[in-house]
């Protein structure tokens, strides 16, 4: 268990350096910072000393050396627009985000489940076909639309829920749903596939052989095993939905990381860029351990095989 | 004399049988809902019914022809500036496509030649392209569009190197793993008997056998890229007005949503259906050519 743990935690580790190199490349890319800043009759000897001060008249392996040991020290430099350090300003942000991910993580997962599971035990019923249909054209809209479509029903039109923003739990409503319908979709059709495996292998015949309820065989022995694919598939669906509500904020003027983000390109302000990107992909990261970790204590095929 | 009669029908009426039943097993919905798009790109100009950048100050948001107050002239409506929304939809119909297409096989073909070399050479190589595999993984896609994106700017190569970066990394991690298969399989040993250089296996013995994956993936992946082309317009680093793509339509109509609710929910619909054509096809072509990956 002890070598499982060191194997994925050393992926991670390279995977967060990965990580850390995109964003540098990237941030070079995005023109000479000195331009930006200094006016436009600046002379050559002020442009020079400008990038002595900033260290861009250092090598590249420098740089980035340089880069690394600011942002493990938390420093991503401050926002343009702000003037503030912009990890300060991703983190105030972070919160209401998670929130949003989170709640369409758990209503995501439950209805999958559920309607997964009717799915698979009604094999080619007007339920399967009608979950079929659903799941296929949830999976082919642009998240951000249905957004729009929900406000113009429920808000415009039928007056149920508020247009945007983030004062209760009715403000929740539209942007969670929005957010829960692709991975709703996908968690229905890895549960429906994993429940129809297990229902048809040979200890699911013996049980029933043997008598026993239906019920039993479904709940105590089929779901636990449609579960493990589920779980796999987690830390997957939540970085999917951290994604998702950076574009479903803007729609719902929800006051979280999508949305500074967002008038983050607007402004140019690239270190809040940087940081926002870097923190939520460590985040992510480190969940994916987590469920990784998780995975081997409760299925040890995953940590010997 | 009788039984000589029979058997001279029944070849008569067979071709015609079979020729039936073999158009009736075409993905019918599919096609219905991709041919619009093909059409009205290929064709392009020829058949828009207005001209899609002729703006219309006297008609702006006009509602479209069934409603009170529309006009069949308009039979989609117009947007903020007058101009007819179906001729504006035919236009981004080209634009999808061009991105679909080109997106995809950028993707695929650097996806497919590091998934191949991975697996079939293994060692520091595959170790190397997998690593970088799991850190664009690691970035949720949106993200990793807003850095690159935010360095560079908005526009059409943004968008299309923006999609190719994040979905070359599922062909190359499907494609390694079927080669790591492939590669133990005996017409590999043969061709290695045979003397065949490493590149000739490759190409002519083990890429043919991923061709059925890489044309299911493909085909999903062309109606995934149109998402993201809507969800990269969206946020302001997408291809820029005056040119039109069904995501800026939707942008550009959301302030109006409320008075002219047409302009952004027929062109998501634009979207809808044909990336729910792509998808139909792509389980439809999955089922007949990869039966061991059906899903349900």
């Amino acid at each position: 268990m002890l070598r499982y743990f060191f194997s994925r935690l050393r992926l991670a580790i390279i995977t967060i350096l990965g990580v850390s190199l995109i964003v540098f490349v990237t941030s070079r890319m995005s023109g000479d910072a000195t331009l930006l800043l200094l006016p436009q009759d600046a002379s050559e000897a002020d442009i020079k000393a400008m990038q002595h001060d900033l260290g861009l008249d250092a090598s590249y392996p420098v740089q980035y050396y340089r880069f690394v040991v600011n942002v493990a020290h938390g420093d991503f430099g401050q926002s343009l627009r702000y003037r503030e350090p912009a990890l300060g300003l991703v983190m105030s942000r972070l919160p209401a985000t998670l929130e949003l991910a989170f709640s369409a993580f758990i209503l995501s997962t439950i209805v999958g489940l559920i309607l997964g599971i009717i799915s698979a035990r009604r094999r080619s019923s007007w339920f399967d076909y009608g979950a079929r249909i659903f799941s296929i054209t949830a999976q082919s809209m642009p998240s951000f639309w249905v957004g729009i479509m929900l406000i113009l029903v429920f808000a415009v039109e039928l007056r149920w829920l508020p247009t945007s923003g983030a004062q209760g739990i009715q403000y929740l409503v539209l942007p969670v749903v929005t957010l829960a319908l692709v991975p709703i979709a996908s968690t229905l059709r890895i549960t429906r596939s994993a429940m129809i495996e297990t229902l048809d292998a040979d200890y699911v015949k013996f049980l029933r052989v043997k008598g026993l309820a239906e019920r039993y065989i479904v709940w105590k022995h089929a779901f636990r095993n449609a579960l493990v694919p589920v779980i796999a598939i987690s830390g997957l669906t939540l970085g999917f939905l951290i994604g998702g509500t950076v574009i479903i904020e803007s729609v719902f003027a929800w006051p979280g990381l999508g949305n500074l983000m967002v008038e983050a390109i607007f402004t140019r302000d690239y270190p809040v860029i940087q940081a926002g990107v870097s923190v939520t992909s460590v985040f992510l990261i480190f969940l994916n351990l987590a469920v990784d970790l998780l995975f081997g204590v409760i299925d040890p095929r995953v940590r010997f095989g | 004399m009788a039984s000589v009669v029979i058997p001279t029908q029944i070849p008569a009426r067979r071709p015609w049988a079979m020729h039936w039943r073999r158009v009736r097993r075409l993905p019918w919905l599919p096609i219905l809902l991709l041919a619009p798009v093909v059409i009205c790109g290929v064709l392009g100009s020829l058949i828009f019914p207005h001209d899609p950048t002729a703006i219309d100050l006297m008609s702006p948001r006009h509602p479209p022809g069934w409603m009170t107050g529309g006009s069949w002239s308009y039979p989609l409506g117009t947007d903020q500036f007058g101009r007819d929304l179906l001729s504006r939809l035919m236009e981004g119909a080209r634009v999808a496509l061009i991105v679909a297409l080109s997106s995809v096989f950028l993707a695929a073909l650097i996806g497919v030649t590091a998934g191949m070399v991975a697996g079939y050479y293994g060692g520091w190589i595959d170790n190397f392209i997998m690593r970088i595999a799991d850190v664009v993984f690691a970035i949720p896609a949106i993200l990793l569009i807003i850095l690159i994106g935010g360095a560079v700017g908005g526009g059409f190569t943004t968008v299309l190197s923006s999609i190719v970066i994040v979905s070359w990394v599922l062909y190359a991690r499907v494609v390694r793993g079927e080669t790591l298969v492939l590669r133990e399989r005996g017409f590999v040993a043969l061709a290695k008997v045979a003397n065949c250089s490493d590149m000739r296996i490759l190409v002519r013995h083990i890429l043919p056998n991923l061709m059925p994956t890489c044309i299911v993936l493909m085909t999903l992946q062309a109606g995934f890229a149109l998402l993201i082309e809507a969800a990269i317009t969206f946020i302001g680093l997408g291809i820029q007005p005056p040119a039109t793509t069904w995501g800026l339509l939707i942008s550009e109509g959301r302030p109006y949503m409320t008075t002219a609710w047409w302009i952004p929910t027929f062109a998501g619909a634009a979207i809808t259906l044909t990336v729910l054509g792509t998808n139909l096809l792509g389980d439809w072509l999955q089922d007949r050519y990869d039966p061991r990956q059906r899903q349900m």
